[in-house]
This record gives C-alpha cells, sequence and structure tokens, in this order.
C-alpha cells in the first residue's frame, strides 16, 4: 500500500493547470504547424500564422494561449494500491484548481449554478473529475482544461443500428461542418460510439487524451478517422472559418460494446488551443 | 496580402460603411468589451427604461472576457469568444447606435439584416491568439457590471488591433463566400 497525500495532489494539480493554460503539448503544435505550412487560403494563412506566434509568446512568457483557460476536465487513475491520505480526493483536486487559477492569473469561467444564478464562482471550480480504479499503487491525473467555444459544438446522435457506418459518418462529418468557424478551427475531433448516451459523450473526451494525431490501435478504425479526416478537410470550412484546407488536424475515435438496440455516436470538438496536461505520482 | 486599413474607433458611419469584406484592418483608439451576462444586463436595464453604461452610439464593442492582468501590465490574454451568442442581444445594441462588433464565429441572419439596416460593420479577430492580441490593448479600465468578473463592461484603448472584416455593412459575409470558395465538393 502506497500514500498519497492530498496537499502533493493538490500541489500538482495547481502545476499542471497553469502550465496546461501556457504551454501548448508539442503533439498539438506540431499538427497546427502543418496546417499553417498546407493552408492555401490567403486568410486561413494569415489565421496560423498568428496562432503558431501566439503558441510561442504565450510559452516563452507564460501566458494563457487562449483567454478562456476552461473549465477543468480531471481523468483520474487511482491504482488499487494507492492509499489517500489527509481528505478527500475530489477535495485535493478542487484545491488544486482553485490555486493555480488564482495564483496564475487564469480566468475563472465557472458559474455557481447554470440557469437560476449564473454568478462567477471566482475559483473556476468545481472540475469536472472522472476516476476510475486501476492496477498498481500510481495515482494519474491528467488535466484538460476545455473551453466552451468548442464545447458548446459538442452534439450526440442515437443512431439506429440500421444506419450502419454510413450513418455514423456522415453525423460526424455533419457535427464538425455545421460547427463552421465557432469552436476555433482547425479542431481535433474526439468521437465517442458506443455504450449508452453518456458513456458516448465520456468517450468522445477520452479520445482527446490521446496523443494527437495518433491512429487508432485497431486499423480498421484507424483508417475510419483518416477517412474522415479528409471528408471533413473537403468542407472548406478552414481555419477560423474562413474558408481553407484546414478545418480539422485529427479525428479520434474511442468505441465500447452496445446494446442491440442503439448506436450512440457523440462527437466532442476541442480547438487548436488543445491543452492537456499529466502527472504520475 | 494588402495592406491593412488603418481605423479609429469609435467609427463613423462613413468609415463603418466604407468597409469592404475581406478588408484587412488595423484598429485604434476605444472599443469596450462585452459579452453574453453584460449583454443581458444591458437589454434588461434597457426595458426598464434605464440608462446604459455607455453612450453606444458610434462604438464598436468586443466580444472577450480577458484573463486578469498579471502585476505590471495592462491586461491578460484577450482574445474573441463567440459571437453568436450575443446574436439574441446584437440588434438592440444595433438600435442604440454600435457600430462595429469584433468577435469569431458567423452570425444569425438577424443580425446581419440587422447590420445592413444600420450600416453596421462585423470583425473578426483569431480566436485563440490571445496571449499575442494582448499587445494590442494599451489601456484598460472596467467601467461596469464589476462583479461579472471577466464578463464585466472594459473600456480598452487598442493601438492597431489587426482584424478582419468578415461581414460588411452591405452584408456581404466571408463565411460564406471564403468557405465557398474552398469547397471541393
Amino acid at each position: 500500500m502506497k500514500e498519497i497525500n492530498v496537499e502533493d495532489i493538490s500541489r500538482e494539480v495547481k502545476r499542471l493547470c497553469i502550465e496546461a493554460a501556457c504551454d501548448l503539448p508539442v503533439d498539438v503544435e506540431k499538427l497546427v504547424v502543418q496546417a499553417a505550412q498546407t493552408e492555401e487560403s490567403e486568410f486561413g494563412t494569415y489565421a496560423m500564422e498568428k496562432v503558431c506566434r501566439n503558441i510561442k509568446i504565450a510559452r516563452e512568457n507564460t501566458v494563457p494561449m487562449c483567454q478562456d483557460t476552461g473549465m477543468v476536465i480531471a481523468f483520474v487513475e487511482v491504482g488499487q494500491e494507492v492509499h489517500i491520505a489527509g481528505g478527500l480526493l475530489d477535495d485535493a483536486i478542487n484545491a488544486g484548481v482553485a490555486a493555480g487559477y488564482v495564483d496564475g492569473y487564469l480566468r475563472k469561467s465557472t458559474v455557481v449554478d447554470p440557469v437560476l444564478n449564473r454568478k462567477n464562482a471566482g475559483d473556476n471550480t468545481p472540475a469536472i473529475i472522472y476516476t476510475s480504479l486501476v492496477e498498481g499503487d500510481e495515482l494519474r491525473i491528467a488535466i484538460m482544461p476545455k473551453g466552451a467555444g468548442s464545447e458548446n459544438m459538442s452534439a450526440l446522435k442515437m443512431l439506429k443500428p440500421a444506419e450502419g457506418l454510413e450513418g455514423v459518418k456522415r453525423f460526424i462529418v455533419d457535427t464538425v461542418v455545421n460547427a463552421g468557424g465557432n469552436p476555433c478551427p482547425p479542431t481535433i475531433v474526439g468521437v465517442g460510439i458506443g455504450g449508452n448516451a453518456d458513456k458516448a459523450m465520456q468517450l468522445s473526451k477520452v479520445a482527446l487524451r490521446r496523443e494527437a494525431g495518433a491512429p487508432h490501435p485497431d486499423p480498421a478504425y484507424a483508417a475510419i478517422e483518416r477517412e474522415l479526416l479528409k471528408e471533413i478537410n473537403k468542407s472548406g470550412v478552414g481555419p477560423q472559418g474562413f474558408g481553407g484546407r484546414n478545418t480539422a488536424l485529427a479525428v479520434q475515435i474511442e468505441t465500447y460494446p452496445t446494446h442491440i438496440a442503439t448506436m450512440p455516436v457523440a462527437v466532442t470538438l476541442n480547438c487548436h488551443a488543445a491543452r492537456h496536461k499529466e502527472v504520475v505520482l | 496580402m494588402a495592406q491593412a486599413k488603418q481605423i479609429t474607433a469609435p467609427l463613423t458611419d462613413e468609415v463603418a460603411r466604407s468597409l469592404k469584406c475581406g478588408d484587412m484592418v488595423s484598429i485604434s483608439g476605444t472599443i469596450y468589451t462585452g459579452r453574453d451576462a453584460a449583454h443581458k444586463n444591458m437589454v434588461e436595464a434597457l426595458e426598464r427604461g434605464e440608462e446604459l453604461p455607455v453612450e453606444w452610439d458610434g462604438q464598436v464593442i468586443y466580444y472577450a472576457g480577458p484573463t486578469p492582468a498579471r502585476p505590471g501590465k495592462v491586461i491578460g490574454s484577450c482574445g474573441p469568444t463567440t459571437s453568436g451568442r450575443m446574436d439574441a442581444y446584437s440588434p438592440t445594441m444595433m438600435d442604440q447606435g454600435l457600430k462595429g462588433m469584433i468577435g469569431k464565429g458567423p452570425r444569425s441572419k438577424e443580425v446581419v439584416d440587422a447590420m445592413v439596416d444600420h450600416g453596421v460593420v462585423y470583425f473578426a479577430a483569431i480566436g485563440g491568439a490571445a496571449a499575442l492580441i494582448a499587445d494590442s490593448v494599451k489601456e484598460c479600465e472596467v467601467i461596469a457590471y464589476d462583479d461579472l468578473g471577466p464578463e464585466a463592461v472594459r473600456r480598452l484603448r487598442v493601438e492597431e488591433y489587426p482584424c478582419i472584416v468578415v461581414i460588411d455593412s452591405e452584408g456581404n459575409n466571408l463565411y460564406e463566400q471564403g468557405v465557398a470558395q474552398y469547397r471541393i465538393d
């Protein structure tokens, strides 16, 4: 049994929140630079140049690349041999988020009630926390601050099994193309297929945790990802929706078994500032 | 790419109408931030017959909620937010004399129609280029709704803030034209 103190968890979460906001992971940056180099449209090229410069300025000066420093999603994998000491895991994560957003000069974007009282919480809590138990004596925390501009373009469809692969592909392409310039394209397209409604949505987030542009381990799904990316980039939406060749940087699919009567498909878009950081304790 | 047109905010009717879809502009002068909650507050204030915190005649609104300024800095990162969320309020703002809007993403038909009626121009800034954009902001002051935090109305003095005219006062729309030009059927 390994003991991990809540204070260590909070401290690491705080650090990850600040790093995530200011330092775009190299896997995403590589795809952004590639898009800048291949873009053909005048305004698309202009936008991508600005985005590339912005990534460097944010990293060099430790300032947020985007003012929407997001609502924090935390994926936590707790080894079964770990004992968390000194308090509750969720409290520790939220304390880390609050410290990171206040001390790191990040924008506080959560409101305390979605409908009746949209008062700013003042510390960007609570995070959305997905915890799973895994083998071993380690605690893995992945932080994904997610902006609402891209999140607002999320979609779920409960397809009939008869709609088949064609139905799945059509829904994904339509969702990305109809989002137009709203989610700050070029985007990374997270897709969850299977399970039930909420499982599919969650899988679409899990898909965004994968190294940006890395193919699905199953060659059949990897081929579908490539085909969808090509199809999306034919749409002409382009960077920022100004028109161009780069509407998405990657399509990433995750699947789960499902019920005989259904075929849920969920899409979550991540903007070009596809932030994610993780730590193992 | 053509040289950016230097323009000064607030805008005269003549300047607003002279800008055409696809023009690169460089905005200097005074603009105001305002987004979801501030728009809601202002439209509700008008319904109650109250005065607004800004005299909007000729002004440019910037849909943005910046990160907090670090010590010694004027403002934090401050890129544009998605304009479509303000569509429900924008025609009312144009009735108040608003001449320009800066944001990102397409607008509703109702907004474009109101722009044509009032001779208003819509500029796009680059979404997600927020650290870069902060360099164009020279002064920043909260002038209303401080309790809204990032959503407060701020008066900004900007110098050479680069934008693209995406929808002009005749309703020409880069989001439609650009996409049509690059779509492969």
